[in-house]
């Protein structure tokens, strides 16, 4: 989708802000969040690919104006509603303290499975698939495209013309595996553009982004026109 | 995307949220509660910078290593015990006299967890993820690094589940150091690409 949270190359929002010692968390209610995002997503209910879209399919205003914490908080409760874990009506009782005892559901991962999940990390690799259609040192073109759904090709890479860099090899796709459509697993590569290519007389010298760009995004350069 | 801090008005809206939704969540069983102290506690006090400054003091010192990091980062740091959530698949990036590398993710946070820790909040704000992709040395020149204008900036966009970890240059002075003390001048910020390591002469702590 063309949501907010596609930022590259957007104007007017300020410098930069480094914060000296900066602390892990600011605050105890986003130590909360946090553990209660990872623990709620690591029953499986839902995969990372939902759990962004369920943050970032948001109006503007909201996106913008939210602390990074306070998207995990409505993204978290977005997809607990949809799944029918607890309700926005349970949440508003929870806060007024007028709400009956709920019922048990169950099936936390207990904090034992939990460390050996985050220890292992969880790869989107997969083995195996197709011949890769791209190569290094390949020239290639973006689709221009602009999906409703969640997409990790942004903005400001659509209908460019790179370089093929880097193969990283298989990996899950997050436009289908976003919205419950399977792995869909295909080749991810590196791509390189020139700054100019990108943004025009504004771009720098001896500049160039390097992005990370599915298969499926991809076109032969001799395509184009299709 | 400020914090905003109460403390004269009591618990603000936000913290009486979230304080609901965890009891709800523990009362139905969703979560198991200790499995949170332990998420806490695992992101707040063990995984952090001086994983990816052990990596690169390494990479500065074994050749062996370095082409180990080279071929198959993600190896290459396992084998130091450093493994975990956003790090399953990591590429390691090299700094050097031409070119310089820097780390992005324009469209939400991606961060190489196991090396870097959880993110400061300048990298997951909407100015740098707008900015980098566009005007690299300018972001630099805020971050107080100008560099010299023949060196060619790469920006890498963390757009999938590839993680990106910077090795900064090893700095002037630093020869005969041992990997510890070589470690020491490893910041955060150079391994992201927003920063340089910092020189042996001038050992003040940054981040």
């Amino acid at each position: 989708m063309n949501g907010p949270h596609d930022l590259g190359g957007q104007h007017g929002l300020g410098p930069v802000e480094p914060e000296e010692n900066e602390p892990i968390f600011h605050a105890e209610w986003e130590r909360r969040i946090f553990a209660l995002t990872l623990a709620m997503g690591a029953r499986g209910e839902w995969n990372i690919d939902a759990a962004r879209h369920a943050r970032e399919n948001r109006h503007p205003v909201d996106y913008l104006s939210s602390s990074y914490y306070e998207i995990w908080m409505k993204g978290l409760e977005r997809l607990m509603a949809e799944r029918g874990l607890v309700t926005p009506e349970e949440i508003e009782g929870a806060l007024t303290g007028q709400r009956d005892a709920a019922s048990v559901m169950g099936g936390a991962v207990p904090a034992e499975r939990l460390r050996a999940l985050i220890e292992a990390g969880d790869s989107a690799r997969r083995p195996g698939g197709p011949a890769a259609r791209f190569h290094p040192g390949e020239r290639v073109r973006t689709r221009a495209m602009n999906p409703k759904g969640h997409t990790r090709l942004p903005r400001y890479a659509r209908g460019r013309t790179g370089v093929v860099e880097r193969h990283h090899g298989v990996f899950v796709f997050p436009d289908t595996h976003a919205h419950g459509q399977g792995e869909k697993p295909q080749h991810l590569y590196s791509v390189a553009f020139p700054a100019h290519e990108l943004w025009g007389a504004e771009g720098g010298e001896g500049e160039r982004v390097f992005i990370d760009i599915f298969e499926d995004y991809l076109l032969p350069i001799e395509e184009t026109g299709s | 995307m400020g914090d905003e801090h109460h403390h004269d008005h009591g618990p603000s809206e936000i913290e009486l949220r979230v304080k609901a939704l965890e009891s709800l969540l523990v009362e139905k069983g969703l979560v198991d509660p200790r499995a949170l102290d332990l998420l806490i506690d695992t992101y707040e006090t063990k995984v952090g910078p001086r994983n990816g400054a052990r990596v690169v003091a390494k990479a500065w010192s074994d050749p062996e290593y370095l082409a180990w990091l080279r071929r198959d980062a993600s190896a290459a740091i396992a084998s130091l015990g450093i493994t975990g959530r956003q790090g399953a698949d990591i590429v390691a990036l090299e700094n050097d006299a031409q070119v310089h590398n820097m780390v992005v993710c324009t469209l939400c946070s991606c961060y190489p967890w196991p090396v870097l820790g959880l993110p400061p909040v300048w990298y997951k704000s909407a100015p740098y993820r707008a900015r980098v992709v566009a005007e690299p040395r300018g972001v630099l020149e805020e971050f107080g690094v100008t560099l010299p204008a023949k060196t060619e900036i790469r920006v890498w966009d963390s757009t999938a589940e590839v993680r990106y970890l910077v090795i900064p240059r090893r700095p002037e002075g630093s020869e005969g150091l041992d990997e510890e003390a070589l470690a020491d001048l490893v910041t955060r910020d150079s391994m992201i690409g927003t920063g340089l390591a910092l020189s042996p002469a001038a050992p003040e702590r940054q981040t």
